[in-house]
């Protein structure tokens, strides 16, 4: 009986996704970050978001917007209500229809859009980019790490190589994590760009971090939310297995006889 | 119902009398759940109650999603990242919803591939086979429209591309496009009306769902040796089957809830796996995406409609002589759907009078390597369309074709069957042993 649902348990398996046999374009190299909210019973890294708001809203910000993330939502950052207000008030300017003008924000304001430059918002970027499609394709290693948008987001920012082409008009920079090699968003960090309060690493590879996992956190505030809730209802509906097997097993016992092995 | 004599409800107290004289719903009820059910069903009989709770899931959680959700492509993809972030519990229900519909299928496949080896759709459940198909298609209607809604990029394109399919109708493609469309272009006109759709076709559906059940309660289940349950009297029956409560209920939940943990397994921990990474991009109508592939449900029959290139002899003859009315994409789309035509002839096409696949020592073969088939068009249809795929998509078509048209007919007659069982009581015995307690049955 087992050895059949097996088999029905390959054959759903073996309904690997469409996003996984879709080709990728160019060679594109992408980084295995180890991230703390990856894992069964991985979680965010309170101080390494708050750092990454602050990457945001340092560098990111002149050019990116995050038009889906409520700004109330940073309380759970581990942000106070009144340091929400505070951060809100002094660093964002939303339209108001009421007043017909500009205004600080409020927590219940969202971040802004930016289409200035026709950057990408980014409040979803890492769930809009896939950067795990193994083993062989079939993308299983998702159920523990995650997409890894967040690790294509730090390949990105620390695969730049330095070299620089114009094409009609425009620069281009190499970057080995962009599809296709070349990327129009000039290096966006440099060593020590952003001061931390607390006196954490400011080179690039840690900022990229921190940053990627600060835009994880936006994409899908409710990643912990979700894993609890699939982890409690795995083993509630475990328990509800075993339990269904005993019952059907002494059910249909009457019917079966001895010659039967199991 | 008629069929498998077996006990009927019988109103004991007045109020039972009462209400049983006026509306003998106790009764339908009773007849349903008790029908006698072949004894030796093995686990590939279990998609249909997976199929059921899947129905009820999407109906539940849709429900819920359209409390919150904005079908206009201003605010659309934005009231999905609301459900996502401000709803209590949003993101599980949408998780839940969105792959509930790859549950469905892959139910509904493993379904309709027992029935096709186990030779259910023979008769007398022709008729049972047929809903079953049409069911089939309007899930998959539904499930296409429903991956419009969120508005991302993937949903625009798709759209897009699928509706296309239409508009190679000769003579009336275009209108016919434009009709369903609601206008030249996939827009706010075709966004509310694939909503309205979404919403309305899963109740046909479970209407459907009624008369599939109706039907194969009237000629009773198959069974793994395809033998026919004994008729002759009520005693006789009773060797073959058991009622379907509480037997069957129990042993189905036991399945479903195994199915259960491996699918709550992939919400809680790769919800988007499934999924494709662009429709986290709000719709752009300026932008193409790199590849536009559909959902895995409709590669396989993907495949098909792109298989028939212009460079395809066959498809060179049909234009010459249809005088070019029938050109390329035309004959695509018409053999994506003839796929799916082919399956539901099935019950006239199979010549064989062997119900059952296990006693068929050729079709066996044939049947392993369609399922083989089905999962090669899968991969296929989501491979560029350049060789050497091109090449491989048109092999696996053309057998898909020839399982139905060539070999099912040809196989009745020259194939020689095994020896089958007398009875589904020797079948069930030669598996389980007879049973040591005849003289003190359960109830």
């Amino acid at each position: 009986m087992f050895k059949k649902l097996a088999i029905g348990a390959a054959f759903a398996l073996a309904l690997a996704p469409a996003s996984t046999f879709a080709a990728g374009g160019g060679e594109q190299h992408i980084e295995d970050y180890a991230f703390s909210f990856e894992g069964l019973f991985g979680t965010w890294d309170e101080f390494q978001l708050q750092r990454g708001l602050q990457i945001y809203t340092e560098v990111c910000a002149a050019c990116h917007g995050l038009q889906y993330v409520p700004l109330r939502d940073l309380e759970a950052l581990g942000y106070s209500e009144e340091q929400v207000i505070a951060y809100a008030a002094a660093n964002f300017e939303v339209f108001d229809p009421e007043l017909d003008d500009f205004r600080p924000a409020i927590p219940t304001d969202h971040f802004p859009a930016n289409t200035g430059v026709g950057a990408p918002d980014l409040s979803l970027m890492a769930k809009a980019r896939a950067g795990f499609h193994g083993p062989y394709g079939l993308g299983i290693n998702q159920l523990v790490k995650g997409m890894g948008g967040a690790e294509y987001i730090a390949s990105l920012l620390n695969g730049y190589t330095g070299e620089e082409k114009e094409e009609a008009g425009t620069i281009l920079y190499e970057n080995k994590a962009f599809p296709g090699g070349w990327i129009s968003m000039a290096p966006p960090l440099s060593d020590e760009q952003v001061e931390f309060a607390d006196g954490h690493a400011n080179d690039v590879e840690h900022m990229s971090e921190d940053l990627a996992a600060f835009l994880m956190w936006t994409a899908e505030p409710k990643l912990i939310d979700r894993k609890n809730a699939g982890f409690v209802g795995v083993i509630f509906l475990t328990v509800l297995s075993v339990l269904l097997y005993l019952v059907n097993k002494r059910l249909w016992a009457p019917h079966k006889g001895k010659a039967r092995k199991d | 119902m008629s069929g498998i004599p077996h006990d009927h409800y019988e109103p004991k107290t007045n109020g039972e009398k009462w209400l049983h004289s006026r509306l003998p719903i106790v009764g339908l009820l009773y007849d349903t759940l008790m029908i006698p059910t072949p004894k030796n069903l093995n686990w590939w009989w279990i998609w249909g109650i997976v199929l059921a709770f899947c129905l009820v899931l999407q109906i539940v959680t849709g429900i819920i999603l359209v409390m919150h959700y904005t079908p206009h492509v201003d605010l659309a993809f934005a009231s999905v990242e609301h459900i996502m972030r401000n709803v209590n519990g949003g993101y599980f229900i949408r998780y839940l919803h969105m792959n509930g519909a790859s549950l469905f299928f892959v139910a509904v496949y493993i379904h309709m591939f027992r029935g096709l080896y186990y030779g259910s759709y023979k008769a007398p459940r022709e008729i049972t086979w047929i809903i079953g198909m049409l069911i089939y298609l309007m899930m998959m209607g539904t499930a296409f429209m429903g991956y419009v809604l969120p508005w991302g990029q993937m949903s625009f394109w798709g759209a897009t591309v699928i509706t296309g399919l239409f508009g190679a109708i000769p003579f009336v493609g275009d209108a016919i496009q434009t009709w369903l469309l609601g206008g030249p272009a996939v827009d706010n006109a075709t966004l509310n009306r694939f909503f309205s759709l979404h919403y309305l076709l899963p109740f046909i559906i479970a209407a459907l769902v009624i008369v599939h059940i109706w039907a194969f309660h009237t000629t009773g289940n198959n069974n793994p040796t395809g033998v026919e349950v004994r008729r002759g009297s009520k005693a006789e029956a009773e060797k073959d089957t058991l009622p379907f409560w509480p037997y069957f209920v129990i042993k189905d939940l036991f399945a479903l809830a195994v199915i259960m943990v491996v699918f709550w397994a992939i919400v809680g921990y790769m919800p988007n796996y499934l999924g494709h990474p662009d429709n986290y991009i709000e719709a752009n109508p300026l932008v193409t995406p790199a590849h536009i592939v559909p959902e895995w449900y409709f590669l396989p029959f993907y495949a098909i409609l792109r298989a028939f290139t212009g460079e395809v002899w066959v498809v060179q003859f049909a234009s010459f002589i249809t005088g070019g009315i029938v050109d390329a994409k035309f004959f695509g789309v018409v053999a994506m759907f003839g796929a799916i035509l082919a399956m539901a002839l099935a019950p006239w096409l199979d010549t064989s009078n062997v119900r059952s696949g296990q006693y068929r020592p050729m079709f066996k073969w044939w049947f392993l390597l369609l399922i083989v088939d089905f999962f090669a068009l899968m991969w296929l249809g989501a491979m560029p369309a350049e060789e050497p795929y091109a090449t491989f998509s048109l092999i696996a078509s053309a057998y898909w074709f020839a399982y139905f048209f060539v070999i099912l007919p040809v196989l009745g007659v020259i194939e020689k069957p095994l020896p089958q069982p007398e009875t589904i009581e020797e079948d069930f015995n030669a598996h389980y042993g007879k049973a040591d307690a005849e003289a003190t049955p359960a109830e």
